[in-house]
């Protein structure tokens, strides 16, 4: 078990279940950077097989290193627990002069468990605006929908294209909306994704020190401007999810749950 | 004689109001004028439906309202208000 100091705390967990991602920019060193770019130009990559421990994958290559530094397993750990399975993996390339954007997708098929695989998105080299980054819709991973289902939108408001400096890492839940960016510059860009299942029930898992010093009625109600009026709905999307994560049944903000939860027909009627 | 063709801006709106905020937004020209593709602008063209009535669009598809599916009452999916509007172009 990685220490606990690499573990993510609270207050990033309940960002994550309300934007259904969390970014650390600049997290790994440049030479690892450079050799990891390498690595996906050359294409040499010795896949694991599907369905078996992630841990150890990819060994002794920059791809292996970086996925086994302590930052990478405290994300991992927090998420989806010590021994995730390896799904799948892409290097993510898009040519020079690219003008058409991917449509926007979901990576999954209608998922309806609390339970979520967790993908990440690794950006071995700079990655301006121009070039396009991967474009995500903060909290769209609870809509159920189906891979490109959802192609026919184009913009949303909040969408956030993912703009960042070479050593950059994006963690998503499965169910996050995102498409790829044109590429207008003369250079090929790079991206590595990849998806992992838990293996334990994802209860706890995070580094809970915080719990009582985080506003999570504040994040938990964060409004993404493109919800319009299903906002409230998000929100118990949101307040189930936390109870899935915490154990913690009576959990709410707002009063929206336990409304819900009040089921006066059940109780009988006090005696005159 | 010259064909017209379609232009289609679809808006997806804040609620059923055709006044309430744009939230989402595609652009689909026929006419070949303009490219459009995903992620191409973070401001909507129009900040409501029927600012882009004002402008010329012409509607023609309204979002037809359901009550929830029985399990989804408290589910999210696809975008509700979806508003389809044209514009017709000589080329």
């Amino acid at each position: 078990m990685v220490d606990r100091k690499y573990l993510l705390d609270t207050e990033q967990m309940a960002n994550f279940v309300a934007d259904g991602y969390l970014r650390f920019d600049k997290l790994m060193p440049a030479e690892l950077n450079q050799a990891a770019h390498k690595q996906m130009e050359s294409k040499e990559l010795e896949r694991p097989e599907r369905g078996k421990p992630f841990p150890g994958a990819y060994a002794g290559t920059p791809l292996g290193e970086i996925f086994a530094m302590p930052e990478i397993v405290g994300i991992m750990e927090s998420l989806v627990g010590e021994a995730p399975l390896y799904d799948h993996e892409a290097i993510h390339i898009v040519p020079p002069s690219q003008e058409r954007g991917q449509v926007w997708h979901g990576d999954a098929i209608i998922d309806l468990r609390d339970h979520f695989d967790i993908q990440f998105f690794y950006f071995p080299h700079d990655t301006p605006r121009e070039m396009g980054g991967t474009m995500v819709l903060p909290g769209s991973q609870y809509r159920r929908i189906s891979e490109s289902d959802i192609g026919r939108y184009q913009n949303f408001r909040s969408q956030m294209s993912m703009v960042c400096e070479a050593g950059t890492v994006m963690v998503a839940h499965h169910g996050i909306w995102h498409c790829a960016q044109p590429n207008l510059t003369d250079r090929t860009r790079y991206m590595f994704k990849l998806r992992l299942n838990p293996t334990v029930r994802q209860l706890r898992l995070w580094n809970m020190a915080d719990m009582d010093d985080v506003d999570l009625s504040a994040i938990l109600h964060k409004n993404h401007e493109w919800y319009g009026n299903e906002v409230r709905i998000e929100v118990v999307n949101r307040i189930r999810q936390w109870r899935f994560l915490t154990g913690d049944e009576s959990f709410d903000v707002g009063y929206w749950m336990s409304r819900l939860d009040n089921m006066p027909d059940n109780l009988t009627t006090q005696a005159a | 004689m010259p064909a017209p063709r379609q232009d289609l801006l679809i808006l997806y709106a804040h609620s059923p109001d055709l006044h309430s905020r744009v939230v989402s937004w595609s652009r689909y020209d026929g006419a070949g004028e303009s490219k459009h593709t995903s992620g191409d602008s973070d401001e909507p063209p129009y900040d409501s439906v029927v600012e882009a009535m004002r402008d010329g669009w012409r509607v023609i598809q309204f979002p037809q309202q359901y009550p929830a599916f029985p399990g989804m009452e408290y589910r999210t999916s696809y975008l509700r208000y979806e508003y389809i509007l044209e514009q017709l172009k000589e080329i």
